[in-house]
C-alpha cells in the first residue's frame, strides 16, 4: 500500500528526515516511536502533503507517487492524518464541517453525496459507537473541546471518511486512561484486511490496547530499528538512549 | 477595452447588460435635468420646490475627501442623471405590460416578478435604472393597509405621508451626495406599515444599473407605525463595464413607539476587474430613526460588490429604551476599497446598541472599519458593544478599525472589542486534509468568520448570501 524509499525532508534548512525506508501493506499496523525532535510529525505532514517541505526520495501509494498529489487528493484517495493538534475553526458546526469533508470524498471516488438526513443518522451511529454525545455534533468545530473531546473527534472523521490508511500522530497524548482506551477501541473496530495504521506515538501505553504488526523507533530523521510489538515494550523498559 | 471585451473576462453573472431603449434627461446637473426628472415623474409642485431648494443647498457643499479610499474628481457634468426603458416610462404599469426584455433581466437575476413563479413570502419592487418597473404582492399588502411602492407612487398617492417624513432623518443639508440625491433621486421604495400591523412577508427592493454613464439615486423611506414590525432586504447588481458607475442613494427608516424594522442588504455592484478597471462608486446614507419609546432598527449588510464602498447605515436612538444594531460583512477583493460602518448616536433614556462588523480583505484590497458610537448626556443607563473583526488574505491587502467613541454621561457603558487575524495556514491544511480543496476551505473558514453577521439575514436570503461570500473570494488563496 505504502512504499517509501530513501525519504529526505528539508523545511527551513533544516534536514529532518534522513534517508527513511518503510513498507507498509494493507491490514498491517506500524508504530513508529522515537524520541523528541527523530522526524515522527514530520513523516505525518509529508505524507499528508503539508506545505513547505522540500522531499527527496520517493513515496508510492498504491503504485502512485505521492509527490504529484495535492493534499486534498491524497485524503480523497484515502490518507487520513489523525492531528496531534486539531484545528479549531471558529463558527463552523461540527456537523456540518464533518459532512463536507465526507462529501467530498464521495464526490472525488465518483460516490453519491449523502443528504442532510442520511449523513444525520451516520454519523449519530459512529458518534454513538465512540461515546459522543449528540451535542457535541452542534457545537463550533473543535472550538473549546477538551483535549479528550478533540482525539475523539479525530478518530470520529476518521471512522466516517473510512481511509485505507490512517496515520495518527501522538493521539494518545493528553488523554485519561478512559479516553485512551475509547480511541483504542476506535482504531481497533475500524482496523480490517484492506486498511493500514500508521501510529506516531511516545509511548507503550497505546500500544497496550492497539497492538501493532511492527514496531519501527526513528532517530535522527532514520528507522534505527525494526521489531514486532515486543521492541515496543522493551523501549519503555530501557528508554530510547540504549539503542540511539 | 470595451464592454463587450469585459463580459468574458470573469464570472461576475450579473454582468451583462439589457439592449433596451432609454429615456434620458439632459446630461448634466442642472436646475433643467432636476425639472426633466420631477416633470417626467408628474409630481406635485412641492416636490419639485424640494429638490431645487436641495440643489440649491448643494451649490454650496464641498464634497468630503475625509475618506481612506481615493477616487478621481467626479464630472457631474458628463453624467445622466435619469435614464429609463422607454417602455417603463408611462407608469403605472402592470406585469403585462412590461417590456419582456425586463422580466427577463430579472429572471436571470433571479428575480422572477411574473405571478406564477414569485418567489414566496417575498414582495419584490424591482427598479431598473431610475424607475421602479414593477411591484409584486401589492393587492395582499393593501389588505392589510400596508403601503408597498415605489416612492414615485407614493409622492403622486401618498403625499401626506412622503410630506411628513422625507428628509425627516437625513436632512436636505445633510452633506454633498445626500443633498445631491434629494435634488436628483429617481426612483426607489416606499413602505408603510400600519399600527399593530406585523407585515405578513419580507419585503425587498432589488436595484439594477443597466445604462452607461449613469448615475442611480435611488431614494427609500420606510415608516414603521406604532407597535408593527416589517423585514425588508434589498439587492443590488450592475453590468461589467470599464467606466465607473455612481450609486448615491439615501434610505430613511422612521420606527415610532414599539415598532421594529430590520434592514438587509445584500449589495452585488460590478467589483471591477482584477486590475481595479471599472466597477460602481457606492456612496451611500443610510439612517434610521428610532423615534418611538422601545423601537428597534437593525442594518444587517453583506457589502461584496463595487469598486468603493463608502456607507455608514446608521441609528439615532431617540425613544427611550431604543435599540439600535448593526450586523456588517464587507468583503473586498482585487483592489476594492471599502470604507464602511456605522454611527449609534443615543440620545433617550436605556438605549442600547449593538455593532458587529465582520471585514475580509483579500488580494490589493483596503477594508476599513470606521464607526461612531455617541452618548449624549440625557441618555442615561445606555449601551454599546461593538465588535470589529478582520480577516486578511494574503499580504497586499489592508484593514483597519477606526472607532470614534464619545459617552457624556458617567451612567452608560460603552465596550470596543477588536481583532484582525490572517486566514490560517494551519486550518486550510486541516480542511485540505479532509478531502476539502483550497476553494471549498476558504469558504467555510470565512462563513464560519461571518456566521454571527449572516444568522441575522432572513433565511431565504441566508444561502445566496453565503454562496456569494464564497464567490467573491474565489482565486484569493492558491
Amino acid at each position: 500500500m505504502l512504499n517509501i524509499k530513501n525519504l529526505e525532508a528539508i523545511i527551513d534548512n533544516k534536514h529532518i528526515l534522513k534517508g527513511l525506508n518503510l513498507d507498509i501493506k494493507p491490514g498491517e499496523v506500524h508504530a513508529i516511536m522515537g524520541p523528541n525532535g527523530s522526524g515522527k510529525s514530520t513523516l505525518a505532514n509529508v505524507l499528508s502533503g503539508k506545505n513547505g517541505y522540500e522531499i527527496k526520495g520517493d513515496i508510492k501509494y498504491n503504485g502512485e507517487s505521492l509527490s504529484e498529489l495535492s493534499t486534498e487528493e491524497r485524503a480523497q484517495k484515502g490518507i487520513f492524518l489523525a492531528f496531534q493538534y486539531p484545528l479549531e475553526i471558529p463558527g463552523v458546526n461540527t456537523n456540518t464541517f464533518l459532512r463536507t469533508s465526507v462529501n467530498s470524498v464521495r464526490k472525488a471516488q465518483g460516490e453519491k453525496e449523502l443528504d442532510t438526513l442520511t449523513f444525520l443518522k451516520l454519523i449519530k451511529e459512529k458518534a454513538s459507537e465512540l461515546g459522543i454525545d449528540e451535542k457535541f455534533l452542534s457545537r463550533q468545530l473543535n472550538v473549546g473541546f477538551s483535549g479528550g473531546e478533540k482525539k475523539k473527534n479525530e478518530i470520529l472523521q476518521m471512522k466516517l471518511l473510512q481511509p485505507k490508511l490512517s496515520i495518527l500522530d501522538e493521539t494518545d497524548s493528553g488523554l485519561d486512561i478512559d479516553a485512551l482506551r475509547i480511541v483504542a477501541d476506535g482504531v481497533n473496530s475500524y482496523k480490517n484486511k484492506e486498511n493500514a495504521f500508521l501510529i506516531i506515538t511516545h509511548y507503550q501505553r497505546l500500544l497496550d490496547y492497539i497492538k501493532p504488526d511492527y514496531v519501527h523507533v526513528l532517530s535522527n530523521g532514520k528507522i534505527i530499528k525494526t521489531g514486532n510489538a515486543d521492541l515496543g515494550v522493551q523501549l519503555e523498559k530501557t528508554g530510547y538512549s540504549n539503542i540511539v | 477595452m470595451k464592454t463587450e471585451d469585459l463580459k468574458n473576462i470573469k464570472d461576475y453573472k450579473y454582468g451583462f447588460t439589457t439592449d433596451v431603449e432609454n429615456i434620458r434627461s439632459p446630461k448634466g446637473l442642472s436646475e433643467e435635468t432636476i425639472r426633466f426628472i420631477s416633470n417626467i415623474k408628474k409630481e406635485p409642485e412641492w416636490m419639485l420646490e424640494w429638490r431645487l431648494k436641495a440643489f440649491n443647498r448643494l451649490k454650496v457643499l464641498k464634497e468630503p475627501d475625509w475618506q481612506k479610499p481615493k477616487y478621481p474628481k467626479i464630472n457631474y457634468q458628463d453624467l445622466y442623471y435619469y435614464s429609463a426603458p422607454k417602455s417603463a416610462s408611462e407608469n403605472p404599469k402592470s406585469l403585462d405590460e412590461i417590456d419582456p426584455k425586463i422580466l427577463e433581466t430579472y429572471k436571470k437575476l433571479g428575480i422572477p416578478l411574473v405571478e406564477q413563479k414569485r418567489l414566496n413570502g417575498i414582495a419584490v419592487d424591482a427598479v431598473f435604472d431610475s424607475v421602479s418597473v414593477a411591484t409584486t404582492f401589492k393587492d395582499e399588502l393593501t389588505k392589510k393597509g400596508i403601503i408597498f411602492c415605489s416612492i414615485s407612487e407614493a409622492i403622486q398617492k401618498h403625499p401626506e405621508l412622503v410630506k411628513k417624513y422625507l428628509g425627516s432623518v437625513i436632512p436636505l443639508s445633510d452633506h454633498y451626495f445626500a443633498t445631491l440625491n434629494s435634488a436628483v433621486f429617481t426612483d426607489g421604495s416606499f413602505v408603510y406599515i400600519p399600527p399593530n400591523t406585523k407585515c405578513p412577508m419580507e419585503l425587498s427592493t432589488y436595484f439594477r444599473i443597466n445604462a452607461s454613464e449613469t448615475g442611480q439615486f435611488e431614494r427609500t423611506l420606510i415608516i414603521a407605525d406604532k407597535g408593527s414590525y416589517v423585514s425588508y432586504l434589498e439587492g443590488c447588481t450592475a453590468p461589467m463595464r470599464d467606466e465607473n458607475q455612481l450609486h448615491a442613494a439615501n434610505v430613511e427608516l422612521i420606527a415610532l413607539d414599539d415598532a421594529e424594522i430590520k434592514y438587509s442588504t445584500v449589495q452585488n455592484w460590478y467589483p471591477g476587474d482584477e486590475k481595479g478597471v471599472g466597477g460602481i462608486y457606492n456612496f451611500v446614507t443610510k439612517r434610521g430613526a428610532c423615534r418611538g419609546k422601545n423601537s428597534k432598527i437593525s442594518w444587517t449588510q453583506v457589502e461584496t460588490g463595487s469598486a468603493i464602498t463608502w456607507k455608514y447605515p446608521s441609528c439615532i436612538l431617540q425613544g427611550d429604551n431604543s435599540v439600535g444594531e448593526f450586523y456588517s460583512i464587507a468583503i473586498t477583493n482585487n483592489f476594492q476599497k471599502a470604507d464602511t460602518g456605522t454611527k449609534m448616536i443615543h440620545l433617550g433614556k436605556n438605549t442600547k446598541s449593538k455593532i458587529i462588523s465582520k471585514g475580509i480583505s483579500a488580494g490589493n484590497a483596503d477594508n476599513m472599519y470606521r464607526g461612531l458610537v455617541e452618548i449624549k448626556n440625557k441618555a442615561i443607563n445606555s449601551r454599546n458593544y461593538t465588535q470589529c473583526d478582520s480577516l486578511l488574505m494574503g499580504n497586499k491587502c489592508g484593514a483597519h478599525t477606526i472607532p470614534y467613541i464619545k459617552n457624556n454621561n458617567a451612567t452608560s457603558t460603552i465596550e470596543h472589542e477588536a481583532t484582525t487575524t490572517k486566514i490560517n495556514e494551519e486550518q486550510l491544511y486541516y480542511c485540505n486534509q479532509r478531502g476539502l480543496d483550497q476553494e471549498e476551505a476558504v469558504s467555510l473558514i470565512v462563513n464560519g468568520f461571518c456566521k454571527e453577521v449572516l444568522q441575522q439575514l432572513p433565511m431565504e436570503f441566508a444561502v445566496e448570501a453565503q454562496k456569494l461570500v464564497a464567490i467573491s473570494l474565489e482565486g484569493s488563496v492558491g
